[in-house]
């Protein structure tokens, strides 16, 4: 009987589940001790958690550039930090005027979404460009090349904002409106952070409702599927490319916003962290996968926010918070171990072969 | 003037010569079959005519005019429509969707409506499965919904690679009824097959592939008497 299981388990898998079961009840301990600790408060435990949907919203927005166009193109577009990152560089210098004229304060909904719109559509353009005339020319080119020309468009364009605009630190002006907090249901929440969720989950469903019930969300589904067939639908794959890259340009410039809301500066290599993360969200989710993006996204926010000061206080290990970057990659690495094809990966694939 | 006319049609794949030097037309109205053995050039022939492989040489000409340079939408929009071999419905789209994917070049809403109803005429089974997802319909029912969405395009002409591909003999003779029904209906059929008696007993027309040439050209009853055709394609010393 044990032998027959053995023979039809590979020893390697057991292997896999045994690791897998150690790291759940390493967490779970540490769970346990910091929680019986009572080192942290609720109030405290609630303020991590909305920081992490504020994050995740922002990784969430961030990872669907990633995941639909490597839906249509099966390629990752790595210059999409840059495009992420091009935005709020621009909208900066939008926001600096519009503080210096006074308009920022006097109308703070219009100007925040002047600002907005200007990241927007910076990103937008920077992502059609960057399809136009870096990736286009590839589309029949093995795979490995449009990706080696991706990590390039990210180095050409992260350098083009260092020498236009310089290496410093670029302080976004403050909102007077945004300082200090909002009462939510009895909890006092940092108005920056509940504008940024608020914000993003707008665009979220808007996101989601496009692709599922618009004749060209559909159309971009059909893309993705099978691009020779869409042809034959009538569908001009060419332009559907282009306006999945404009999406994707449109949201990263607005989540660029949002994070230049949150820690109040740019830089012309900020991308970089948060492109990362939004990529691995995005694998989390199930690359491909538009609400995998969501749900990887979110999750990865709401993990990084809570996990150090959960898990990792309770094992004693100092200073938790330091390592919430090495988290999220301990986290990519589990999950595509224990399951290669994300949360809510392709089941079909594996179908198909 | 013929509807569809290829002129010494030659298509590569990279260094691969696919097509020599095909010419082949089709009147309106008609049903005319391509018939030929495995890697004959019937596929690669369909995805010429529609924008999907372009000739190095040679022209294509719909209703007199030139389309062997226009990308494949522009073909669709001119009333070419194609339901490819293998049936590649979009898996994740239900088959409502499916179909809608196959009016996408069209603006007409009632039209596009009416062309659906007929669709379920045709297919009840379509009608039964509305809002069921494509990837998990039988082989069967894929392949109502692959002819199905080629017809809600409207087209003139109708391009069929392999539609009995797979299916039981009784659906084979259900869809080969089919496509006499779409033709009465006014639609110019051009049908790949390997089921070359099927084919010709439905066509006005055929004809016969080998290795990227035409090596035969006759009407439907004529070909079906002739010695090579009987040998080679229907099994009948
Ligand atoms: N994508 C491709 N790349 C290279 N060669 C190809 C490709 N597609 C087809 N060919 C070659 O072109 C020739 C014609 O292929 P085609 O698919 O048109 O044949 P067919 O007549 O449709 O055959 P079947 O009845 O098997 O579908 C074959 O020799 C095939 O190997
Ligand atoms: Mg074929």
């Amino acid at each position: 009987m044990l032998q027959r299981l053995r023979r039809q388990i590979p020893g390697t898998v057991v292997i896999m589940w045994c690791i897998g079961i150690a790291i759940l009840g390493i967490v779970f301990w540490g769970t346990v001790a910091t929680l019986r600790s009572g080192k942290y408060a609720s109030a405290q435990w609630v303020d991590l958690f909305v920081y992490g949907i504020a994050q995740g919203g922002i990784y969430a927005l961030i990872a669907l550039g990633y995941t639909m166009v490597y839906g249509v193109l099966r390629m990752i577009n790595f210059a999409h930090s840059e495009v992420f990152m091009s935005g709020p560089y621009i909208g900066y210098y939008v926001a600096l005027a519009l503080d210096q004229a006074g308009l920022l304060n006097r109308y703070p909904v219009l100007g925040l979404g002047i600002v907005i719109l200007v990241a927007m559509t910076v990103s937008t353009t920077i992502a059609v460009l960057l399809e136009r005339i870096a990736y286009r020319p590839l589309r029949r080119a093995p795979r490995l090349v449009p990706l080696i020309t991706a990590i390039g468009a990210s180095y050409f364009l992260s350098y083009a904002f260092l020498g236009l605009f310089g290496s410093d630190l670029k302080g976004y002006p403050e909102i007077q409106a945004l300082k200090g907090t909002w009462n939510i249901l009895g909890v006092e929440v940092l108005r920056p952070q509940i504008v940024v969720i608020v914000a993003a989950l707008v665009m979220l469903a808007g996101l989601y409702l496009f692709v599922r019930h618009t004749k060209t969300g559909k159309a971009m589904q059909a893309v993705a599927e099978d691009k020779d067939c869409a042809a034959l639908m009538g569908i001009n794959v060419d332009r559907i490319i282009v306006i999945t890259f404009a999406i994707g340009g449109a949201l990263a410039g607005a989540a660029g916003v949002f994070y230049a809301l949150l820690f109040k500066q740019v830089k012309f290599n900020m991308g970089f962290f948060p492109g990362i993360k939004a990529f691995t969200s995005a694998v989390l989710g199930g690359i491909g996968n538009v609400t995998g993006a969501m749900v990887g996204g979110m999750f990865l926010g709401i993990a990084e926010s809570l996990f150090p000061n959960l898990v990792l206080d309770g094992l004693g290990i100092p200073a938790p918070y330091q390592l919430k970057d090495a988290l999220a990659f301990t986290l990519l690495v589990l999950v595509l171990i224990f399951r290669p094809t994300g949360i809510l990966g392709e089941r079909l694939a594996a179908k198909k072969a | 003037m013929a509807l569809l006319e290829l002129n010494n049609v030659h298509t590569y794949y990279g260094a691969i010569h696919a097509l020599k030097g095909i010419t082949i037309h089709v009147e309106e109205g008609e049903i005319v079959t391509l018939i030929g053995a495995n890697g004959a050039g019937k596929s690669t022939t369909l995805n010429t005519i529609c924008g999907i492989l372009h000739p190095r040489e040679g022209t294509i000409y719909l209703d007199g005019e030139p389309i062997h340079g226009l990308p494949p939408h522009e073909i669709v929009g001119r009333g070419v429509a194609q339901a490819p071999e293998g049936r590649r419905v979009f898996g994740r789209l239900n088959v409502v969707e499916n179909l809608e994917m196959g009016a996408f070049a069209r603006k007409d809403k009632d039209g596009i409506r009416r062309d659906m109803e007929r669709v379920f005429a045709l297919f009840p089974r379509l009608k039964e499965r509305a809002k069921q997802l494509a990837g998990t319909l039988s082989g069967g029912e894929q392949q109502m919904l692959a002819i199905g969405r080629s017809l809600m395009a409207n087209p003139r002409l109708l391009l069929l690679d392999e539609p009995s591909m797979g299916l039981a003999p009784i659906l084979v003779e259900a869809i080969f009824e089919t496509i006499r029904q779409i033709n009465a209906q006014g639609t110019t059929i051009l049908l790949v097959e390997q089921n070359a008696l099927m084919a010709l007993s439905v066509a006005h027309r055929g004809y016969v592939l080998e290795t990227g040439t035409v090596v035969l050209h006759d009407t439907a009853a004529a070909l079906r008497e002739n010695e090579l055709v009987r040998k080679a394609y229907l099994g009948i010393e």
